[in-house]
């Protein structure tokens, strides 16, 4: 059932059933519709429920750490604790405690936002209050919040950062001419008239060597693509499964469907805090021959 | 409608063949060294989502078509 807080003139003859809605249409739209604007801005009910996410987070930290003492106890041990399991999964893809210290904290603001905003979209309320509003001749029920990562914007932009801050960490750790030729192999080229008395299948592999780079810039293109995609159709999928699955029988049949949701927006944090860190690793490490 | 029903019906088939491969796998290895399931656990699932991205790529063109 929705609470409707606001109630444009409706026709006299307004048949709102309890279970279906003959007049006023409660679709799951792909992108979020805008609730409000500041100036020209249009603002969306998922980047409310991103404003949201970031309050929490940053009252969570503020509280946190005012109080931190060497000998922790209660919350801070259990924040310990969870930080000190995270550090080791980190070790297994960048097999250095030093290196994981200092992507350390980059890859888990991206693991406690995309988790906090995975796991916001199912408290019950995101998505059930809304406003009716007329569009195009018919009603439509529009949500003031919804799942922040259940919008693509939101997950584009989380992928558009993570990999080019690892394009920029790669630079600055490894200067711009070794990292210029990962793509564009000029090194590669410019070996050949030297190279070639020695060694002649060089004539033959540079030229597939400066290929392969060229390749590789349109890697990049994909991973931003697959990061953004994997996080936004896993969410959205999930929060139409649970719309659908309530609108069958809303007692009792959605309760394994959100332990479902639960378990997935944890695993789809972690799989993308985790190839950040990954993309963060390669492109961070010279090659040594 | 078809289209709609195509796109994912046809998608998730490569992809479910994918995560049953690595379950059997994943079965196999923890058969022949009970200890090691904790280290087969995470990377299973890890590559699992790997695999089901596939088919959500589908899911959304499944539901962006008209």
């Amino acid at each position: 059932m929705s609470l409707n807080l606001e109630q444009n003139n409706l026709n006299t003859n307004n048949t709102e059933a309890p279970v279906v809605s003959a007049e006023i249409s409660h679709e799951h739209t792909l992108y979020a519709e805008q609730i409000g604007q500041i100036g020209n801005f249009p603002v969306t009910n998922s980047l409310l429920n991103s404003w949201l996410v970031l309050l929490v987070v940053v009252i969570f930290g503020v509280i946190v750490s005012r109080k931190i003492k060497l000998v922790p106890r209660g919350l801070q041990n259990g924040l310990e604790i969870i930080f000190e399991s995270f550090l080791d999964m980190f070790d297994s893809v960048t097999n250095s405690r030093k290196r994981s210290l200092k992507f350390a904290p980059l890859v888990l603001t991206f693991f406690f936002f995309i988790l906090l905003n995975n796991w916001l979209g199912i408290l019950p309320g995101i998505g059930s209050i809304g406003q009716i509003v007329s569009e195009d001749g018919h009603q439509a029920f529009v949500p003031f919040f919804r799942g922040g990562t259940a919008d693509l914007n939101t997950t584009l932009a989380l992928a558009i950062i993570g990999v080019v801050a690892s394009h920029i960490l790669g630079v600055i750790a490894t200067g711009w001419w070794y990292y210029f030729n990962k793509f564009i192999n000029l090194k590669a080229l410019l070996e050949i008239p030297k190279k070639v008395i020695k060694e002649p299948t060089i004539l033959l592999v540079n030229p597939i060597k400066v290929f392969v780079g060229l390749i590789e810039i349109i890697g990049e293109a994909a991973k931003v693509a697959s990061l953004s995609f994997r996080l936004f159709g896993n969410i959205f999928a999930g929060e139409v499964l649970l719309a659908s699955m309530a609108a069958i029988l809303a007692w009792g049949i959605p309760i394994p469907f959100m332990f479902l949701e639960i378990i997935v927006g944890l695993i789809q944090a972690l799989i993308f805090a985790m190839l950040i860190l990954t993309y963060l690793t390669i492109n961070t490490t010279k090659e040594e021959h | 409608m078809l289209a709609k029903a195509l796109a994912i019906g046809i998608g998730a088939i490569g992809p479910g063949l994918g995560i049953g491969l690595i379950g059997a796998k994943a079965m196999e290895a923890i058969g022949r060294n009970p200890e090691a399931v904790g280290k087969i656990l995470v990377p299973m699932l890890l590559i699992a989502a790997f695999a089901e991205a596939i088919a959500i790529y589908a899911l959304v063109i499944a539901f962006s078509i008209k």
